[in-house]
């Protein structure tokens, strides 16, 4: 084979080694490189999942089985999440709630910071570490056992049997979880302020309703939207390219999680700029 | 039909398939004889898309596979059995589910009654207990696993089947079935083969031609009687070491 067939064959390989001395422009251009190309090959894989809706026979029922994992799996690390962020910032509202702010402003930050930010990004994360880190490994085991390879061969499309189902469970039931956990959490910021700001349940009521706009549940419904596709999506691109062997897997897994964490927090600043 | 032509094909500086030309007529079984790590596995996926060649073609029904669209391609699929080296089993499914996997056919997929009677079938065929079916592939032994990967790749009937080292780690027993099957499927259904094995014996039995595959090319192809009297230095020495002198000799 001549150089040249040779050359064009590998063109749309990004080298990774061969740096002899550490040049900084050269390695930033490297990682850009590499942002861009992990990017663009999400952006395809959602693509394909657009275009493996239609195969709904295949996904549906397996859809159903993840989002009952998913689902009713997380309820209770959510409950628990939730119940310590909730009781938590009431103790601290009524730490630093002193002298002649009106009490029932206390009610107003707790039920607001948990709806607009702990609800949904705490639940994000923990769904990062649970679904996220399961995914990865899941598909990242199926992909170095050949069992991708082997439906693929089966002319069965990988899109449809494993990506779409993973991906919607997750999308739907983080807003369910959400839910749960605004809840959760605002029952136990009610029952924590009881103590510690001797508010009275008429007090706190009156401060949650006045602050309360629907548009914030609203806001809430779609950062978790959002949250779940970054826990899913990513999680199944990093096993679907995952390396060689265990240690590919283990560190597809690491990525995965690490990478949709970051992910959420990005998108949560984001939202919040476009949205509030 | 199969037909590799010039296929070349290398993972980084390693050069596995450099210039491959290789071709199965309808209905014929051709073994694939070659050393370990030589890169049998490696032409095989080829045949059926999962490895891109780096340059080459690759034509089964005379379509160039590298080139098909997502559908056709898949649809291709459906008409080619593979049997993966390890098994590759789905192992969160039952045996059953396996196999039934195996099943390309939507019409055929969807009537459980079809599929029930097929599944024991293909279990029959590769001489596995109607027990299997109920069981995980991990309680599975290496052999068995082997087998139902055999079943789940004949079970939708396919044109065209690739094994990869179908006997290897089998009893001979079982190993026999298992060659038997083979040429059943190819005399009955009129099935094209290719069977990748080390086993020299076992090739010469099932295969109607044999190719030896070294240092990326395919170095001679023929019929067990052409292979037998080559005089290529190569050849005589991949068979004397694995057939004994009884048979080159
Ligand atoms: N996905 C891959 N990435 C990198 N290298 C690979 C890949 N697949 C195969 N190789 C390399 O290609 C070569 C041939 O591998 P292959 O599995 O085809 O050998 P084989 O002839 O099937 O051997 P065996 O008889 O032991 O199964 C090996 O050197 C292997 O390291
Ligand atoms: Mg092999």
């Amino acid at each position: 084979m001549t150089e040249e067939r040779w050359r064009l064959s590998q063109a749309y390989r990004i080298p990774l080694e061969g740096v002899e001395k550490l040049d900084l422009r050269r390695y930033a251009g490297r990682m850009f490189l590499l942002g861009a190309t992990h990017v663009g090959r999400i952006a395809y894989m959602v693509f394909e999942i657009f275009r493996g809706l239609g195969e709904w026979r295949i996904w549906l029922p397996r859809t159903w089985e993840q989002a009952y994992q998913v689902g009713v799996g997380s309820l209770f690390i959510v409950f628990l999440t939730a119940g310590f962020a909730g009781g938590v910032t009431s103790l601290q509202a009524g730490y630093q709630f002193t002298g002649t702010i009106p009490v029932y402003f206390a009610a107003g930050v707790i039920t607001q910071s948990l709806i607009l930010e702990l609800g949904p990004v705490l639940t994000g994360l923990i769904l990062a570490g649970r679904v996220g880190a399961r995914y990865a490994a899941e598909l990242g085991t199926m992909r170095v056992t050949e069992q991708i390879d082997a439906l693929e061969s089966l002319g069965r499309s990988t899109v449809s049997h494993l990506i779409i189902p993973r991906v919607l469970a997750g999308t739907l039931m983080l807003p369910v979880l959400v839910i749960f956990a605004d809840a959760i959490g605002i029952l136990s910021g009610w029952m924590a302020a009881r103590h510690t700001l001797d508010i009275s349940n008429y007090d706190f009521v009156y401060g949650a309703r006045y602050f309360f706009r629907p548009y914030d549940l609203w806001y809430s419904m779609v950062k978790a939207l959002f949250f779940g596709v970054a826990v899913t999506l990513v999680p199944c691109y990093m096993g679907m390219n995952t390396g060689k062997g265990a240690e590919g897997v283990g560190k597809a897994t690491t990525a995965a999680v690490v990478s949709s964490s970051v992910l959420i927090l990005a998108i949560d600043a984001i939202l919040s700029e476009l949205l509030l | 039909m199969i037909r590799l032509v010039d296929v070349h094909k290398r993972f980084g500086e390693n050069v596995v398939l450099d210039g491959v030309d290789f071709d199965v007529q309808r209905g014929e079984t051709v073994s694939l004889l070659g050393p370990s790590g030589v890169g049998k596995s490696v032409l095989l996926k080829h045949i059926n898309g999962l490895i891109h060649p780096d340059w080459g073609e690759v034509f089964v029904d005379g379509q160039q596979v590298p080139l098909l669209p997502r559908k056709e391609l898949q649809q291709l699929r459906t008409k080619i059995g593979y049997v993966f080296q390890f098994g590759a089993l789905f192992d969160s499914m039952s045996v059953f589910d396996n196999i039934k996997l195996g099943i390309t056919d939507p019409e055929c997929a969807g009537d459980d009654h079809y599929c029930r009677m097929r599944v024991q079938e293909c279990i029959d065929l590769v001489n596995l207990s109607p027990m299997t079916a109920g069981k995980y592939p991990a309680d599975l032994s290496g052999g068995m696993k082997k087998r139902v990967g055999i079943a789940r790749a004949i079970a939708g009937k396919p044109t065209y089947l690739l094994y990869d080292e179908p006997t290897s780690g089998l009893d001979p027993v079982n190993a026999d079935i298992i060659d038997a099957l083979i040429q059943k499927l190819q005399g009955e259904l009129g099935v094209t083969s290719v069977v990748v094995s080390h086993d020299v014996r076992g090739s010469f039995r099932v295969g109607n031609r044999i190719a030896l595959l070294t240092d990326g090319k395919i170095r001679k192809v023929g019929t067990a009687d052409e292979l037998r009297d080559s005089e290529d230095q190569a050849v005589r020495q991949f068979l004397e070491r694995d057939f004994g002198s009884a048979v080159v000799g």
